[in-house]
């Protein structure tokens, strides 16, 4: 079943195209990676999928709902996280502390002055069990502002994951990450989608990551659809490469 | 339970509750008086109420003290128009206050960083000038004048704390308790939560699914009310209001103290407001020139404890939970 369906959206700032015209149609339980040169929209067309800002035109339907009107909060509440390129957490709580917001926010709790003892017990078990599958166990009473790049990563996709959602949009993952890091936030993405089954959309930039990763690939290129295809159809496509080394094709 | 197992939260909760009952006893000791322990928690719990907003939402307010005033005009009104009944008092201050609060609020939630500022400075102005020119009601530059608190009644017993200091203390300090109780609650709760993940980033917040204006609406809102409760109180403590009370000299005063004891610390707007009114009621015997001490000690803490005084002594990893 298509979960997501991204229907010729355009975006203008100004007189600048940022995206034109881009269709996408992710599946229930895919892995999609969207890649392409700097400046080729990616992000852009990201923010208009989480409802950071609107489209100029066009259509996007999420779970045969259609969002494109809807506010990012409306977009979480159906079921749609994300993270961003820049890592956004909360630096001066403790991994604990930023993944029990994130918990009681999923659970419907956010106005409550007052929590029950089995809803706290429930609240602290789901904590529990995020930190287990981010594999941050150990450093759970570490402010999150001073974990590692890595981890402070791990985090963030934690607090995504803490609202369940049925559709997880990771901008760069691993940006500005070493190998060692690069490979572990690998194994958490591979392990997310295999192991618990999330429909993921991310946009990467190391192309050892993507071909490894993402079982269909959409490229952009300066606003535009270039190619879509398994990595082995991209990785022979003349256009991606040429787009790659800019030169003409 | 044993010593050792108490966390720094513990123990500073501890030592400012027996600090605050104890302090009838050894007060005229050190030199003090009734009279200025009761400001010290009156004006401690201004710095708290801004500091719901200030420290544990991450907005800061020049205009608070607009809802202190109005506070204390609303009590000093029902004194003298309405009805001899001091808890009557408390609670239209605190309506007065915390209502206008919650309308104002509504037109400030969208207003980040220093325009969020200016704004609640400018609507605290609003209020000034109409105290302050509003002469046949507020009777103007002079102060509302012509009313004092009323004896409390409980069941058979009249307790008179309007000639008994140490009475009216312990009245004001259970007020302060029941107050603080209900704010540190309202932090360790997933709403108060909400309130420190908007604190430390909006963006995530927001991408969490929380309304981020219906909840800063509700934090500003809860803190006028709180602000207007102190002023009330205030205005109880000195027979008394008048327009400086709503001045943003004195929201800045209350900035001051919040900043100098430690805005992220739950305690810390209390330890700074005593240290600021004892050192103004000590230093302004000696020199009118006291402010430019409180200013020195202001400098020197925002450059060496840029986590105020409380904050420094507190536990790195525990700073954020509120003891209730």
């Amino acid at each position: 079943m298509t979960l997501l369906q991204v229907e010729n959206v355009t975006k203008n700032f100004g007189s600048l195209v940022a995206v034109d015209q881009v269709s996408l149609s992710v599946a229930e339980g895919e892995l999609r990676a969207i890649i392409g040169p700097n400046g080729a929209g990616k992000t852009t067309f990201f923010n208009m999928i989480s409802g950071f800002f609107a489209p100029t035109r066009g259509r996007i339907v999420f779970a045969e709902k259609d969002v494109t009107g809807l506010s990012a909060a409306e977009r979480v509440a159906l079921g749609m996280a994300r993270t961003f390129q820049v890592t956004e957490i909360f630096p001066e709580l403790s991994v604990h502390g930023n993944l029990q917001i994130a918990v009681e926010v999923a659970m419907g709790y956010r106005f409550r002055p007052w929590l029950s003892r089995a809803k706290r017990r429930a609240v602290s078990e789901r904590v529990d069990e995020l930190v287990g599958l981010v594999g941050l166990g150990s450093k759970i009473d570490r402010l999150v502002g001073e974990l590692s790049h890595g981890d402070q990563r791990a985090n963030e996709i934690g607090l995504a994951l803490a609202l369940k959602p049925r559709l997880l949009l990771l901008d760069e993952p691993t940006a500005g990450m070493g190998d060692q890091e690069t490979h572990e936030a690998t194994a958490l993405i591979q392990r997310l989608h295999r192991e618990e089954h999330y429909t993921i959309v991310l946009i990467e930039h190391d192309m050892k990551v993507v071909f490894g990763l993402a079982e269909h690939i959409t490229v952009l290129d300066r606003g535009a659809l270039l190619a879509e295809g398994t990595p082995a159809e991209i990785g022979a496509n003349q256009k991606v490469q040429a787009a790659y080394l800019g030169q003409p094709a | 339970m044993s010593w050792r197992r108490l966390n720094a939260n513990q123990i500073i909760l501890i030592v400012v509750w027996v600090v605050l009952l104890s302090a009838p006893a050894w007060i005229g000791g050190v030199g003090g008086y009734m009279a200025l322990a009761t400001r010290v928690v009156v004006l401690g719990l201004a710095a708290m109420s801004i500091n719901f907003l200030l420290g544990f939402t991450g907005f800061m307010s020049f205009g608070h003290a607009a809802f202190f005033g109005l506070g204390a005009y609303g009590a000093g009104f029902t004194l003298k128009l309405l009805a001899a009944n001091t808890l009557l008092s408390l609670l239209l201050g605190m309506l007065l206050g915390g209502v206008l609060g919650g309308l104002l609020g509504l037109l400030i939630v969208r207003r980040r960083g220093v325009y969020f500022a200016m704004v609640t400075i400018a609507f605290g102005q609003v209020f000034y000038f109409i105290a302050y020119r509003w002469n046949s009601l507020t009777g103007g530059d002079d102060g509302l004048r012509g009313f004092e608190r009323a004896p409390l009644n409980v069941g058979p017993l009249t307790i008179d704390i309007l000639n008994n200091a140490q009475a009216f203390y312990y009245f004001v300090l259970a007020c302060f308790a029941v107050v603080t109780g209900i704010m540190g609650l309202l932090l360790r709760s997933p709403f108060g939560h909400t309130l420190l993940a908007i604190r430390e980033n909006e963006r995530r917040a927001r991408f969490l699914g929380i309304p981020i204006e219906r909840h800063v609406w509700a934090s500003f809102t809860l803190s006028c009310f709180f602000m207007s409760f102190a002023g009330a109180l205030y205005a109880l403590l000195n027979n008394f209001a008048d327009p400086s009370n709503l001045y943003y000299v004195m929201s800045g005063n209350i900035v001051i103290m919040a900043v100098l004891g430690g805005i992220r610390a739950f305690w810390g707007p209390l330890l700074g407001a005593a240290v600021f009114v004892v050192l103004q009621d000590y230093v302004s015997s000696v020199t009118t020139n006291w402010m430019s001490f409180v200013g020195m000690l202001f400098i020197l803490v925002v450059l060496f404890f840029p986590r105020g005084l409380l904050g420094f002594v507190q536990n790195r990893g525990q700073r954020d939970t509120a003891p209730g």
